[in-house]
């Protein structure tokens, strides 16, 4: 057997800070609904933080790996917050059975079609192409739903029914926690088995040299499409997980600006990674939480973030996670030899 | 030898960028098994005809037939997948990816997608990925990134890459660009035991290096064939000699 020089028990120690990262968050949600108990507001305010760090992995899947500019991530958001709630108001149904996987199922195929226009063309499109196209399609859907009587207006709609498993009712506290930390965990497991993957490598080369890997034989646009719908699927599970949460969903979250908060998670807490935009996500909500209650700060707590992000971007473009994760070990290895001593 | 059909028949290929025509009716034929060199002074053509054959450039005017199929208007990962390799003139290797990366990106291009998502192939692949490190001479390379090696590594990765797939014909865009002496020499060496898989063209500036490996030369001049034939033939053709005297 062919013998590699470098150790691999040194690659596989590379691994352990971002692993160490990862166990560190899990252990922290699990413990947080016991440790504040008490605490309503700071329940729901986490529940919030891991129902939009779904939203934010869906756009790093997207930007972090696949190097699609998505600046519309929002639409599948929406759209699919707003069907739940239609069909919670209109056929008086919400059984988690069905309406979660019914709005997993619209973001995909919102996300699909959109590929179809921006992704499958002929020539490989252009990252400000991708930008500019997803960003009209949430600008436009938004438009849309604020001038339209049938879903609210630009009120939205509100006093929606209750996500239910039976009879039991998941209300804002420990039980919606449960639900969002679940479905976390399972979007993260996820998408962490599909970056570790070949199919991984395939969108970690796409993001360095789209036309190598056309001219290695990849239809690199397919590639793309399939990772967009995806990231499409846990938006809109995102979307109707807020949605049922909130009792609410407007024009406001599935526009721009929504989208544009979900590059800031990732900007923050690290893109390329699929735990850095829940970080991002937890940092940045938890300073709106806080900075918010201070008078003296809240009409400047947008100019505050902007700011902090500019600087983020300047000096620290690996956000958080940079801090403790090297470049390296953010793209991690793929190859079996990576996995198995046989050439250690 | 002489009535084998082409691998490669490029017939009447011209490219025009602006009011610069680059290529101006080209035709080139290139058969199975054999090392064909593409020569001629800077701006002669050489590497936008290997870019048009690879899907690069389409051609303004002309035809590309590869293996049977008329390619002229096919897109670069539609000729990768019938056999066509190219190696860039720019080392494009993936750099923030592990040498022995590279190669397994190379290798599974012709799995499907959900092959690919369930990682099926990635084990059956190791002891393919080290032979083809072990032949360029980078097997205790494997775990280092792409990035780390040096220029002529980089450059014996790509053609690593570009042949592990086990292409019918394999472009080489000036392989030892930028190498040492003993470096070229050992590309030369690397290269020679490839005949017996696959067919190659080549373009290279260094004229002992692609005289001790090519069997056939095509001479360009700006944008036009000013000779064809082999290595013997065109280093007695006065007209040739006298390009070559006048303007490398």
């Amino acid at each position: 057997m062919l013998k590699i020089r470098k150790p691999l028990a040194s690659c596989r120690r590379t691994f352990r800070a971002l692993l160490a990262v990862e166990l560190l968050v899990l252990a922290v949600l699990v413990v947080t609904p016991f440790l504040l108990q008490d605490r309503l507001d700071l329940i729901t305010l986490a529940t919030n933080i891991m129902i939009l760090s779904i939203f934010g992995i869906s756009f790093d899947m997207c930007w972090g790996f696949s190097g699609i500019m998505s600046f519309g991530q929002a639409l599948f958001f929406g759209v699919s917050g707003y069907v739940v709630a239609l069909i919670g108001r209109d056929l008086n149904f919400s059984a988690i059975w069905g309406v979660l996987p019914l709005a997993m199922l619209t973001g995909l195929i919102l996300a699909f079609v959109l590929a179809v226009f921006l992704l499958l063309g002929r020539k490989m499109p252009g990252a400000i192409f991708v930008a500019l196209g997803t960003l009209t399609g949430s600008y436009a859907a938004e438009r849309l739903v604020s001038g339209w009587q049938y879903v609210g207006a630009g009120n939205g709609l509100s006093s929606i029914k209750l996500l239910q498993l039976g009879s039991f009712e998941f209300v804002e506290g420990f039980e919606f926690y449960t639900l969002a930390l679940l479905s976390l965990l399972i979007v993260y497991l996820v998408c962490r088995f599909i970056v570790r993957s070949q199919f991984g490598l395939v969108l970690a080369g796409m993001r360095e040299n789209e036309e190598r890997l056309a001219f290695l034989g990849y239809r690199v646009q397919v590639f793309k499409a399939l990772t967009f719908s995806f990231a499409g699927m846990a938006a809109g599970l995102s979307g109707a997980l807020y949605s049922y949460h909130q009792g609410f969903i407007g024009p406001g979250n599935m526009g721009p600006g929504l989208s544009t908060t979900a590059v800031l998670y990732c900007l923050l807490g690290g893109t390329g990674t699929l735990i850095g935009p829940v970080i991002g996500t937890a940092a940045i909500e938890l300073l709106s939480y806080g900075l918010s209650d201070i008078d003296a700060i809240r009409q400047f707590w947008p100019v505050v973030l902007g700011l902090v992000l500019l600087l983020i971007v300047m000096f620290q473009p690996a956000g958080l996670l940079g801090l403790v994760v090297s470049n390296r070990e953010r793209i991690g290895s793929f190859g079996a030899s990576a996995r198995h001593s046989a050439h250690g | 030898m002489a009535d084998t059909a082409p691998l490669l028949e490029v017939a009447g290929v011209s490219k025009v960028f602006g009011a610069l025509r680059a290529l101006d009716d080209v035709s080139v034929a290139v058969k199975p098994g054999t090392f064909h060199g593409l020569i001629g002074p800077n701006g002669s053509g050489k590497s936008t005809l290997l870019k048009a054959i690879a899907g690069a450039h389409l051609p303004t005017a002309g035809t590309i037939r590869f293996a049977q199929w008329d390619i002229t208007t096919w897109a670069p990962f539609q000729r990768a997948r019938i056999g066509l390799s190219l190696k860039f003139q720019i080392t494009a290797v993936l750099r923030e990816l592990s040498v022995y990366d590279n190669i397994l990106l190379a290798l599974q291009s012709h799995e499907s997608a959900w092959s690919l998502v369930w990682s099926r192939t990635r084990r059956r692949l190791d002891a393919q990925i080290m032979r083809a490190l072990d032949r360029f001479r980078l097997a205790n390379r494997a775990n280092d990134l792409a990035g780390e090696l040096s220029h002529g590594e980089q450059q014996w990765l790509e053609i690593a890459m570009a042949l592990a797939p086990g292409p019918k014909l394999l472009l080489l865009d000036e392989p030892t660009g930028g190498m040492s002496p003993e470096e070229r020499r050992m590309t030369g060496e690397l290269l020679l035991p490839i005949k017996a898989e696959c067919a190659l063209v080549i373009v290279e500036h260094d004229l002992d290096f692609i005289k001790n490996i090519c069997d056939h030369l095509t001479v360009l001049d700006q944008g036009r064939v000013l000779g064809d034939g082999t290595v013997r033939e065109i280093e007695e053709s006065p007209e040739i000699q006298k390009v070559y005297t006048s303007r490398v």
